[in-house]
């Protein structure tokens, strides 16, 4: 190990691909940052801000264009291969064997490292635990759900203790509890083994608990610190509001989030509004907004410093989200109308043995935002699959628009729009292309497709002429999304639409939810970031394929009994945590 | 790294291999079933020797004479002569593509029978040029036979003097096309598990992402392309073996060459067309575009250009040029050579030299496509 | 009628998208194209059965004026061509050997002494089997020669004189008989795959789902698959029927509306089966191998290399299901024979068969095979 204090020296480092249009884009642009020994270090950043790049480099795998790159002493474009030999590496899609099962998966990169078999067994037996996996072992990797999979390739990389462990964007999709295993493992490495570990993230909360963050932004380091020095950027500007009695929040949130000249951010979070105002923000302007709320202060967080740098950095090249138009104003609204759209009565859905789906039953009401969270592996996506007809269910009984999508003629199809968990669009064909295609299969043409395809693409902020294979995974997502919406579907299904995808591009995507269904429009979302359940009208946490708790996400938090303003993440756990726990003492019983 | 760890980590990626390999049948039914078929297909199925062409017969004259010419045609196994009316009766079953050729005997045959200038008309159906070259040859037999006959019994002049041609062919006395196509199967399939089954394997992990993650691991390039010719190799040699069994028992061909030859021979040719198809694989990176690669690069050139059964001799110097760049055509020589001459030093030594040549450039290629780096 | 003709968009929307993916690369355009004409010039030469360069060898013992005129004739063909003169029997096995001569003449040193007294006189040629196809055509054609020159002594036997004409093929050329058969199995190998890729590299990349949640129906996904890789296969066989016709001038007899509609039925049919292959696989690994192990009994049991006839009745039953076969006979005759639609009927049946199985059953497959 070196004693050098760093693991990772890097500058004035510049890589360059060719972009869309062959023009070259630097996707990292003279980065000098140092990474310290034994401590965990955090890039946080938008969509295309280089994370990925930079960390290929470090792994040895990209060559810099130009600048230094020391990583563990070694000049990394001259000896990849004996940096390759001390790290360790989990790339954004870590690519596992899928006709391998979890264990051969485990194995095979154990015995690439040269672990030991009395080392494996130990630790084996930890990342089993940690990832939830150990029921799994036989199981085909490629049988895996999306969460199961990233865990796995996390496991995979963790067989050894490296002297850098380098992870890119490794909890994207995985589950709260998961993620908190991960991290806890994380940390125990870090303390006991002063391990090295650089690490990407979407999660503020996990860049919090790094000791130092690179906030990068368009292949630059925008800021840089420890989390409290770059906490302070934020200081005295953050609040919390309640909204009134009858409101929901992300009502109120939609107003705040819109008033960008008063307002950077604006959340839903435990029933209430948690905002940032602008330093220079005219009071009587905000207490307008607020329309007679008290605010309180609450303390600021790594979350709300990177949103000020963002935003602050976006003002100077684009004015604002525009307001969300996405669809054609011929939507009357009609909130809450009483009539389920979607009715599910005891679906159940076996794959061999294996009961993915156990009997679960939900309506969701027109215009309602219906979230369904759970672990990885619970049978969310199953069960969307089920809904849209993509796989025929086992036994109950299930209605889409007053019709079973899988026998329903194709025209009833026309009136859903699918966002499916993996990016499911045309890789080699550009934005337009792809979106041309699908406003075409959903029977648009001349120039209402033409309207159409333009609304979107300003509306998520698409360029027409890229490569929707090779967009950043946030551009990805929205094309996805926008894609969806080209027909102005009555009910959207969205499977982890925002994983991945950076806050910003969050906050946007959930403001054009919230402003579709304002319009009338059904949505059905999964999501693993806890706090976005706070935007849903009603939730259901879904685990081992049965449902948990169904209800208003308050409901759900009183019936967690986290506490009435503890945070979704915790309810969401508690919730969770409960039920395996009687599960575990049923099967005691049983046994006994 | 130590020589234990390399040990272990091509133990690890072999295993991994040979797992992927047997878990998708697919694999399996090119690699094994489809040799056995192309076996059977070769040796029962496919033939250039003609038998029991149709040919219809139009006699004109129906003197002792024609008549007996109608039974020569009758006794030689190449050709199953029917009667036919008339010429348009006969012309017309030709374009119904039911005959390979038209005999037509004059009306005034038996007259210049006996002048000894007779003719016969013969027409043949060009659609199918090789088979209406054997048929020519046939028919022209059978009559020179039958005219022999005739001569002698007329006691004319014959016996005179003139050149006769005593015709011996080396290695493959009764001309049976099945015992060069048999050797030559064994190239096809040899190119067929080398070639187009690795094609894929680099191309599937580039389109998998898989390769991203086990780049950042102490693997070797070279460890990469050993482990996954290995398996294959194994599936090769297996076909090999079924190619020489069927050969020397099922289709009867003679192996007159030494044995630990041609199973060395085979195995340069194997590790050849495999790393052939890791190399197409991995600077394609598509598992589309390297099958394609593979099918246009090794597989039809294998069949069309090697000698397999179109002679090399036959063709311009430029194709034939082409050709000869093919290590298919160097294999094909030298596993013919093996199995009907037998060992012949020159021969061995060359080919074998340059199968060699062809390995060793072939296998730093598919390591140099495996440069653990992202950039292209 | 705007029904149908929104029907009719939504199937151009997914043929456009199809054509799109397939054509937009460079790499994939050339990958599709560039191949088929190569293989049609090199196959054009390379792929024939008629003796054009048999290197000899003469062993000549007899040194008279009978056998040097005799091998000037050899000489004169223009076909056989004297690599060596050997002056030892010994010689011979080395030249046969080492490939230096597909035939070895060994003129006796009693040849002159006996064609003088009017008796037999032998000639042993040595023939290297190891392609006896080109073996004994060479043989033959030495024979030819042998004869003639008998006949030019005045001697010669009282024979029956052959006199041939050849149809549809004047002078029973191997590339006349290849190379039309080339439009349709060169370009089945490549819309086989295409079609056989199409709906498993959807299925791989996650897209087919996303495509089955539109409102398109199996039929319309099966129409917008099938129509670009027919479209492909038919611009193939379009460029290697021009390389044909005007490269190597071999004359199209019939018409060209009939070998169209043959190509298209022939397509039709193999796309059928390559996307039964295709809504069958899960991966696209399997697709291609699947269709891999279909390409190579459909080319052998075609008639492309060896005829059907002499075959096994076992196999000729088999070849019933091969559309090459029928594809390949079509296109044959049409274009060699000048066959008119009447002459050609029963090759569309099975062709219509297989595609009237094969599609709907691709259709079918689409959203019932599930993962």
């Amino acid at each position: 190990m070196s004693d050098s204090g760093a693991t990772v020296v890097a500058s004035a480092l510049r890589k360059v691909f060719a972009g869309p249009g062959g023009k070259p884009l630097a996707a990292v642009d003279g980065i000098s940052l140092t990474a310290r020994t034994g401590e965990l270090t955090a890039l946080v950043g938008p969509d295309g801000a280089g994370k990925t790049t930079l960390l290929r480099m470090v792994a040895g795998i990209l060559a810099p264009d130009e600048g230094e790159l020391h990583v563990l002493g070694i000049d990394a474009s001259k000896e990849p291969q004996r940096i390759q030999d001390r790290i360790s590496y989990m790339p954004q899609r870590f690519g596992l064997y899928e006709d391998l099962s979890v264990q051969e998966n485990l194995d095979l990169y154990a015995d690439l490292h040269g672990v030991s078999q009395a080392e494996r067994r130990e630790r084996f037996g930890r990342l089993l635990a940690m990832t939830d996996l150990a029921r799994f072992v036989d199981r085909p990797a490629g049988k895996l759900s999306g969460g199961m999979k990233q865990k796995l390739g996390l496991a995979c990389t963790l067989v050894r203790s490296p002297d850098l462990l380098v992870l890119d964007e490794p909890s994207v999709g995985v589950d709260p509890l998961s993620r908190r295993d991960l991290w806890k493992i994380l940390q125990q490495l870090v303390d006991e083994e002063h391990l090295s570990v650089i690490v990407s993230t979407a999660y503020m909360d996990e860049a919090e608990r790094c000791a130092q963050v690179f906030v990068m932004h368009q292949g630059k380091v925008l800021a840089d610190g420890t989390p409290d020095a770059l906490r302070q950027r934020a200081k005295g500007l953050t609040c919390v509001v309640a909204p009134p009695e009858d409101t929901p929040a992300r009502d109120l949130q939609a107003r705040l989030i819109d008033a960008t000249d008063a307002i950077i951010d604006a959340v839903p979070s435990g029933g209430s509004v948690r905002y940032i105002r602008q330093p220079d923000a005219d009071s009587e302007q905000l207490a307008r907004l607020l329309g007679g709320l008290q605010p309180k202060d609450r303390p600021e967080e790594l979350e709300d410093a990177f949103m000020m740098l963002l935003r602050q950095h976006h003002a100077e090249e684009e004015t604002k989200t525009p307001a969300p138009d996405v669809l054609s104003d011929k939507k009357t609204a009609a909130r809450h109308d009483e009539k389920p759209v979607i009715v599910v009565r005891d679906l159940v859905r076996k794959f061999g043995d294996f009961t993915a789906v156990a009997s679960t039953s939900f309506d969701v009401r027109r215009g309602e935002i219906f979230g369904l969270l759970g672990p990885n592996g619970a049978g969310k996506t199953t069960t969307f699959r089920m809904l849209c007809g993509l796989l025929p269910a086992s036994g109950g009984h299930l209605e889409v628009a007053g019709v079973d999508l899988r026998t329903a003629r194709a025209k009833a199809r026309a009136r859903i729009g699918y966002v499916s968990q993996k990016f499911a669009l045309y890789g080699n064909l550009s934005v337009r292309e792809n979106l041309q295609f699908f406003g075409g299969a959903y029977g648009l043409r001349g120039r209402a497709l033409h309207a159409r395809v333009d609304a979107v693409q300003t509306q998520f902020q698409l360029q027409p002429d890229a490569i929707s294979g090779d967009m950043p995974g946030g551009y990805k997502q929205r094309l996805a999304m926008a894609a969806s919406l080209l027909h102005e579907p009555d009910i959207l299904f969205l499977d982890e639409p925002t994983s991945g995808i950076d806050p910003l591009a969050r906050r946007s995507f959930w403001r054009t939810i919230t402003a579709l269904v304002q319009g009338g429009v059904t949505a059905v979302v999964t999501t693993h970031f806890m706090e976005e359940a706070e935007y849903c009208d009603r939730i259901a946490i879904q685990d081992a394929g049965r449902v948990l708790a169904l209800g208003t996400p308050r409901e759900v938090r009183e019936q967690a009994g986290t506490g009435h303003d503890a945070d979704m993440n915790s309810a969401f756990i508690a919730i969770v945590e409960q039920a395996r726990a009687k599960g575990h003492e049923a099967g005691a019983e049983k046994a006994a | 790294m130590s020589r234990s760890g390399f040990m272990q980590r091509m133990v690890a990626l072999t295993r991994k291999e040979v797992r992927q390999m047997l878990r998708d049948r697919s694999n399996l039914a090119v690699g094994l079933l489809l040799p056995i078929a192309l076996i059977l297909l070769f040796g029962y199925g496919l033939s250039l020797d003609v038998e029991h062409s149709p040919v219809a017969v139009v006699m004109d004259d129906t003197s002792p004479a024609a008549r007996e010419v109608f039974a020569a045609f009758q006794g030689t196994p190449y050709i199953d002569p029917t009667w036919a009316p008339d010429m348009q009766q006969a012309q017309r079953r030709m374009l119904a593509g039911e005959l390979d050729a038209i005999v037509r005997i004059p009306s005034d045959f038996s007259q210049h029978v006996a002048n000894g200038d007779a003719k016969v008309q013969l027409l043949l159906n060009g659609v199918d040029s090789t088979t209406a070259t054997s048929v020519e040859g046939y028919v022209g037999g059978a009559l020179a036979t039958q005219a022999l006959k005739m001569a002698d019994r007329a006691g004319g002049k014959a016996g005179g003097g003139g050149v006769v041609v005593q015709q011996r062919m080396w290695f493959n006395e009764a001309g049976i096309s099945t015992w060069y196509l048999v050797p030559g199967l064994l190239v096809l399939i040899m190119t067929l598990t080398g070639a187009f089954l690795t094609s894929l394997l680099i191309a599937r992990e580039w389109e998998r992402g898989t390769l991203e993650s086990l780049f950042v691991t102490p693997v070797r390039p070279l460890e990469l392309v050993l482990s996954k010719l290995i398996p294959y190799v194994v599936i090769g040699l297996i076909d090999m073996t079924l190619c020489l069994i069927a050969a020397r028992w099922l289709f009867e061909v003679p192996i007159r060459g030494s044995l630990t030859v041609i199973v060395l021979a085979s195995f340069l040719y194997l590790v050849v067309s495999l790393s052939m198809g890791l190399f197409i694989s991995g600077v394609t990176r598509n598992q589309f575009q390297a099958s394609q690669m593979a099918l246009l690069t090794s597989f039809m050139p294998a069949m069309m250009l090697s000698g397999f059964v179109f002679d090399l001799r036959n063709v311009p110097a430029v194709i034939r040029g082409i050709g000869e760049v093919l290590p298919a055509t160097h294999f094909m020589n030298l596993i013919k050579t093996l199995f009907l001459a037998g060992d012949n030093a020159a021969i061995v030594l060359r080919e074998c030299g340059i199968l060699a040549l062809y390995a060793t450039v072939l296998i730093v290629a598919a390591r140099r496509t495996l440069r653990k780096t992202l950039d292209r | 009628m705007s029904d149908f003709i929104a029907l009719l968009a939504q199937i151009a929307a997914l043929c456009r998208k199809e054509l799109l993916a397939l054509l937009k690369e460079p790499s994939s355009r050339a990958i599709l194209f560039v191949p088929a004409l190569m293989q049609a010039l090199l196959f054009g030469y390379g792929a024939t059965y008629d003796l054009n360069h048999v290197p000899y060898a003469v062993l000549d013992q007899s040194h008279g004026k009978a056998s040097t005129e005799l091998l000037a004739r050899l000489d004169g063909t223009g076909v056989f061509e004297r690599k060596a003169n050997l002056v030892s029997p010994r010689q011979i096995a080395t030249a046969i050997d080492g490939n230096d001569a597909l035939m070895v003449v060994s003129i006796p040193a009693d040849f002159e002494d006996k064609l003088a007294a009017n008796q037999p006189s032998p000639l042993q040629i040595i023939l290297d089997g190891r392609n006896s196809t080109t073996a004994a055509s060479a043989g033959a054609y030495l024979s030819s020669i042998v004869g003639s020159y008998n006949q030019s002594l005045g001697g010669g036997q009282a024979g029956i004189t052959v006199e041939r004409r050849a149809w549809f093929n004047p002078n029973l050329e191997a590339r006349w008989n290849i190379m039309p058969a080339l439009i349709a199995a060169l370009s089945m190998l490549q819309t086989l795959l295409i079609a056989a890729l199409s709906v498993a590299r959807e299925r791989e990349q996650g897209t087919f789902d996303q495509l089955l949640v539109t409102p398109l129906t199996p039929m319309q996904i099966l129409v917008g698959k099938a129509l670009p890789s027919i479209a492909v296969g038919l611009v193939q066989s379009t460029l290697i029927f021009l390389i044909i016709r005007f490269w190597f001038h071999i004359p199209l007899v019939g018409s060209a509306w009939l070998l169209y509609l043959g190509l298209f039925t022939f397509t039709g049919a193999s796309v059928g089966i390559g996307l039964s292959i295709s809504a069958l696989s899960l991966t696209m690994q399997q697709a291609m191998l699947y269709t891999f192990f279909l390409i190579m009994p459909l080319m052998l049991l075609s008639g492309l290399l060896t005829p059907v006839r002499n075959m096994p009745a076992v196999l000729q039953a088999a070849t019933y299901v091969n559309p090459l076969r029928f594809g390949m006979s079509i296109v044959r005759r049409v274009y060699l024979e000048g066959a008119g639609f009447g002459d050609v009927a029963t090759d569309f049946i099975p062709l219509l068969v297989i595609a009237a199985v094969t599609l709907p059953l691709a259709a079918w497959l689409f959203r019932h095979r599930l993962s």
